[in-house]
């Protein structure tokens, strides 16, 4: 509260103090306001003219077609180049059928540890004030700016032969590089960031309230956790699960440096692809292929799908 | 269930949010605690109910040092300023949450947690509303569920953070009114937050007034109105005309001319006079203590409101004050004032 001492000389000088409860009611623009708004803004500046937009939208679906479309029915045509009977028989080769086993396996690994770190990295960073937050966002978002093929060397240095850890791993028999657990190391690292970057933002827009609630409702941490936090992240989780997935699959740089190409064993699907395809077997190069194709139009529907549960997920806040 | 607040102080930063807050809270009480935004109340509320830790200071409640515990186990009913209703779940489930977090030793079986639940959206009359989401209902309606949720727990003291902020102001009168009955029911120990004044002096017992962190002043409604201890109780608890006077020696100026009024033992310098709208008698001309000309007039139900010029000094001072209808005031006549209650405060600097 500001007070003059000496005498008011103008009227404003003089506090009448008034009660909040009269300063507190700021009205809202009026609808008569909001309306008049509405007309004097230049709307039409946004729409162009109608030849424009033809011109637009044709290069857009023109673009579209020769580089997305035109691609994945190239590769269910080659798939299916040689009839169906071949096409099974690409998918069931002994080579083809562990390359898809480690795939799934490798996802699934990836998926499983990133869901887990992501929620926890993600609430940490949502939910806490603590030193060192933005170099922890930062870091979250490294696998995303370092090149695939770094990620797979930065594990070479780590466990190869040459490597920090090398010769300990050797001393006690255990593969990490060319074997299952580096290509998983692999995966989870360039993996990281979804799961993290799809919840960080919808926890921060949460905020703590509802915990806090629950808290002083009398539940537990963990109560409170798969109670009230997860069930408002779920979407947003299955999101992040689902790109995650979908990467973890499909990863080819890193999972490349790190696999050593043994047949049977450590070739992942994308990989698979690759040497078929140097070995001009493109039917069954293109038929491993036509499944992970087929994997990104299923998380391109099912992505859709979670938009718009997530999008129907704001509901309009309290106040 | 009592409350107790000892010296509690709260830093964010360099910066403190609470100083020295000293607060006792009578068994089965209605406090109100009113203050302007930012002076700290609803930071109160979460040390009390443990969401958050003092920087120094004692909180008890029931006798029981409260910091010993976390707020899962204080067994404090908190409405948040923002209700806080857990959005994906339906009002009913909101209301039982409580009672389904319970440690299994003593959770009730599901037809009683039912009961309870029906029980109390009877109690706070919306139990039509059991099976609608948070984003389903009014701002009143999810206060009251706020309420009932956070009465579920049998709790043992009740904080409300301005329940009725976020309300048009009929809706805040009718659960203003209905919440005064209710405690009046249920008899639990209860701070109620509001910067509203009005409301504060119409629910509470008693009235806690807070500025910049620190209590101003402790009392009953009629006490913070009528004996305001500190120059912003004055200016905050119902409208006040401030004149910035010079006391001397026992004798009160204004812009160099002495008022016919005693000092009332302020001390001397620079002060400020403050008086109530209402506290200003009008007289003839020549009669009073100030001076001044009448430059408008509106009506208005039992009382009429005159903006008064006043004379003297260099510039033109503008008061406003209210006035019973039975003198009939004009524009341009030129009256005289007299504070009939006043107090005088040593200007802040
Ligand atoms: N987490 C925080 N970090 C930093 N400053 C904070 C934090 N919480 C509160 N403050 C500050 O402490 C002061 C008191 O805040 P508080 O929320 O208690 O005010 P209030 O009296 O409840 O106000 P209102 O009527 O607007 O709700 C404010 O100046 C606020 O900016
Ligand atoms: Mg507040």
């Amino acid at each position: 509260m500001t007070m003059q001492s000496g005498l008011a000389t103008s009227p404003t000088q003089l506090r009448v103090y008034a009660p909040t409860a009269d300063l507190d009611v700021a009205s809202p623009p009026s609808r008569e306001q909001e309306r008049a708004r509405a007309i004097v803004s230049p709307r039409d500046s946004r729409t162009e003219p109608g030849p424009v937009r033809f011109v637009i939208i044709a290069l857009a679906l023109t673009f579209l077609t020769v580089f997305v479309v035109l691609p994945l029915v190239v590769v269910f045509a080659q798939a299916f180049s040689k009839g169906i009977s071949s096409y099974v028989a690409a998918l069931t080769e002994p080579e083809a059928l562990s390359a898809i086993r480690l795939t799934l396996l490798v996802a699934a690994i990836s998926v499983g540890l990133n869901l887990v770190f992501g929620v926890i990295a993600a609430w940490a960073i949502a939910k806490f004030d603590f030193r060192g937050k933005t170099f922890l966002i930062t870091l979250i978002d490294l696998p995303f700016s370092v090149s695939p093929v770094i990620s797979g060397l930065v594990f070479v240095l780590l466990f190869g032969a040459q490597g920090y850890f090398g010769p300990w791993l050797q001393a006690h028999n255990i593969h990490v590089l060319f074997a299952v657990p580096g290509i998983a190391l692999a995966t989870v690292f360039v993996t990281f960031p979804f799961v993290a970057r799809a919840l960080i933002p919808l926890m921060q827009e949460q905020g703590t309230q509802e915990e806090e609630a629950a808290i002083s409702l009398g539940a537990s941490g963990l109560q409170t956790f798969f109670r009230v936090t997860l069930p408002n992240i779920k979407w947003g989780l299955l999101y992040g699960v689902l790109l995650c997935n979908a990467r973890a699959m499909g990863e080819f740089g890193a999972v490349s440096v790190v696999s050593g190409h043994i047949r049977g064993e450590t070739n992942t699907m994308p990989l698979l692809v690759e040497i078929l395809y140097n070995e001009y077997q493109f039917v069954a190069s293109f038929a491993i292929a036509s499944l992970l194709a087929m994997l990104a139009l299923i998380t391109l529907v099912v992505k859709t799908v979670l938009e718009r549960r997530l999008d129907e997920g704001q509901i309009p806040s309290d106040d | 269930m009592t409350i107790e607040v000892k010296n509690i102080v709260k830093k964010f930063g360099a910066f403190a949010a609470l100083d020295n807050v000293d607060l006792k809270v009578g068994d089965g009480e209605l406090l109100a605690l009113l203050g302007p935004s930012g002076s700290g109340k609803t930071t109160l509320l979460r040390i009390i109910a443990g969401l958050d830790w003092p920087d120094a200071g004692e909180v008890s409640i029931g006798g029981e040092d409260a910091l010993a515990r976390g707020a899962s186990e204080r067994q404090v009913g908190f409405v948040f300023q923002h209700y806080a209703l857990f959005r994906h779940m339906t009002v009913f489930e909101n209301v039982a949450f409580g009672l389904r977090v319970q440690p299994r030793a003593i959770r009730k079986d599901e037809a009683t947690i039912r009961a309870r639940v029906k029980e109390l959206l009877d109690l706070v009359q919306l139990d039509w509303l059991a099976n609608r989401y948070p984003s389903q209902l009014s701002g009143g309606q999810r206060q009251r569920i706020a309420l009932a949720r956070a009465l579920a727990i049998e709790p043992r003291i009740l904080l409300l953070d301005e329940p009725f902020g976020a309300l048009d102001a009929k809706v805040r009168k009718e659960l203003r009114r209905w919440l005064r009955s209710l405690h009046s029911e249920i008899h639990v120990t209860s701070i109620f937050v509001t910067h509203d004044q009005e409301e504060a002096l119409e629910v509470a017992n008693r009235v806690v007034v807070m500025d910049k962190g620190r209590i101003e002043q402790i009392g009953t409604p009629g006490d913070v109105y009528d004996n305001p201890a500190t120059a912003f109780v004055h200016g905050f608890i119902g409208e006040s005309i401030v004149l910035p006077v010079d006391v001397s020696g026992g004798s009160v100026r204004l812009g160099g001319r002495p008022l016919n009024i005693a000092a009332n033992g302020a001390a001397s310098g620079a002060s400020n006079l403050f008086v109530r709208r209402h506290d200003m008698q009008i007289g003839p001309a020549g009669s009073g203590a100030l001076e001044g000309a009448v430059r408008h007039v509106r009506s208005f139900g039992p009382i009429q409101r005159a903006e008064v010029a006043l004379s003297g000094g260099e510039g033109k001072t503008v008061i406003e004050i209210d006035a019973p209808r039975d003198r009939e005031l004009r524009a341009g006549e030129t009256v005289s004032l007299q504070p009939r209650r006043y107090r005088i405060f040593a200007a802040q600097r």
